[in-house]
């Protein structure tokens, strides 16, 4: 899929997503002070990467938009790849690079 | 939640040991110094990153200039891919900035985490860290602060500013290298799946307890079932379904340790 997005709202996202990020960053340092936040909220905090990423991960290597959304046995094998060594290892560089090796050695023994 | 800091009045009582008299006896140049030398080994990890961000930005069809407006303006690895991700697929302005916001909520978090140590710096000082407050930037500092809490105000900005000055600039640098790179790779290289790649590289280490496994599992499910929605609406839904999930989990776990410390 192209990217349709004009000028205007690539630097309207651009902008608005700086401010928002320094609001976060700024918040308690700045505006809040000593406030507490609720222990549920920082319950929920604790988990929003944990959650954002996978789920905006998961379509992608199930249906990836490079071969029109038809499930991808080289991107899957990839994916597992990256997570199988990622959970042994803890090392972001060496699961990048075992999904790597995983994806091009797949796309071209399968052609 | 947050660390409630010693501060210790400079009155020649004796530190805790040999490690912490080093580290309270640095001048604030010597901090700065020490602050840069601790973050280079993360250099292995951002530099790639930076510039893997400047080439799939690239090949998205953002040009220079917007590529280097969110290496500079939001400085957020994870939310400028997610950010990248959604305008490739259309999404609408308002779910790309909820999406790439929530991913740095854990922000307010470590800023919330600094405060006690930090109470003290000027509101000009405490603009600035935030600007730089970045995954590893917190993470080292905070460990550092816990570790000598006699530490002066002095030192602790000036290690900060050496973590975010070896972990930031290089962060621009790179992301800058990776622009420039990114026209001259060809283009049926298959690139689409980096990003994926890299994200389930970043979650993988996340994953220490079984609440971190429910909240992605079931964030993982949802964006699946979801997956129909228009683009990313799904991941507007799914995301705080995970997150309420770990946060259960989470809150039963404690609930049953406390239970079984009361027997």
């Amino acid at each position: 899929m192209t990217m349709q997005a004009s000028a205007f709202q690539i630097w309207l996202i651009i902008i608005l997503l700086g401010i928002g990020t320094y609001l976060l960053r700024w918040s308690f340092l700045g505006a809040l002070g000593n406030r507490e936040l609720p222990g549920w909220v920082m319950r929920m905090l604790r988990y929003t990467p944990v959650s954002v990423l996978p789920a905006l991960v998961a379509p992608l290597v199930v249906w990836p938009a490079a071969t029109n959304g038809e499930t991808d046995p080289s991107r899957i094998a990839a994916a597992a790849a990256t997570v199988a060594v990622g959970v042994m290892t803890k090392n972001v560089m060496l699961s990048i690079v075992a999904g790597a090796i995983t994806l091009f050695g797949m796309l071209y023994v399968l052609g | 939640m947050s660390p409630t800091p010693h501060p210790r009045p400079d009155n020649g009582q004796a530190p805790a040991d040999a490690t912490s008299a080093k580290a309270l006896a640095r001048s604030p140049r010597a901090a700065f110094l020490h602050g840069v030398t601790q973050s280079l080994p993360f250099l292995v990890v951002i530099l790639p990153f930076a510039v893997l961000f400047g080439v799939v930005a690239t090949e998205a069809g953002l040009n220079i200039a917007q590529v280097m407006g969110f290496s500079v303006l939001v400085l957020a690895g994870a939310s400028q891919f997610t950010a990248v991700q959604l305008l490739s697929d259309n999404a609408p302005t308002i779910v790309i900035l909820l999406s790439a916001l929530a991913v740095n909520l854990r922000m307010a978090m470590y800023s919330a985490s600094l405060l006690p140590w930090l109470r003290e710096a000027t509101a000009r000082q405490k603009a600035w860290v935030s600007y730089v407050l970045i995954d590893q930037t917190y993470a080292l500092s905070i460990q550092h602060y816990e570790r000598h809490p006699g530490l002066s105000m002095r030192q602790k900005l000036a290690y900060f500013a050496g973590t975010a000055l070896v972990l930031c600039a290089p962060w621009m640098a790179g992301t800058w290298a990776g622009a420039a790179l990114g026209d001259m790779i060809p283009e049926d290289i298959a690139l689409d799946f980096a990003l994926p790649i890299t994200f389930l590289a970043m979650i993988a280490p996340m994953l220490r307890t079984v609440a971190h496994l429910a909240a992605c599992f079931v964030a993982i499910l949802a964006a699946l079932l979801l997956a129909g929605l228009p683009s990313g609406l799904g991941l507007l839904i799914a995301a705080p379904l995970g997150m309420a999930t770990g946060a259960i989990i989470e809150a039963r776990t404690e609930a049953r340790a406390t239970r079984q410390a009361g027997q």
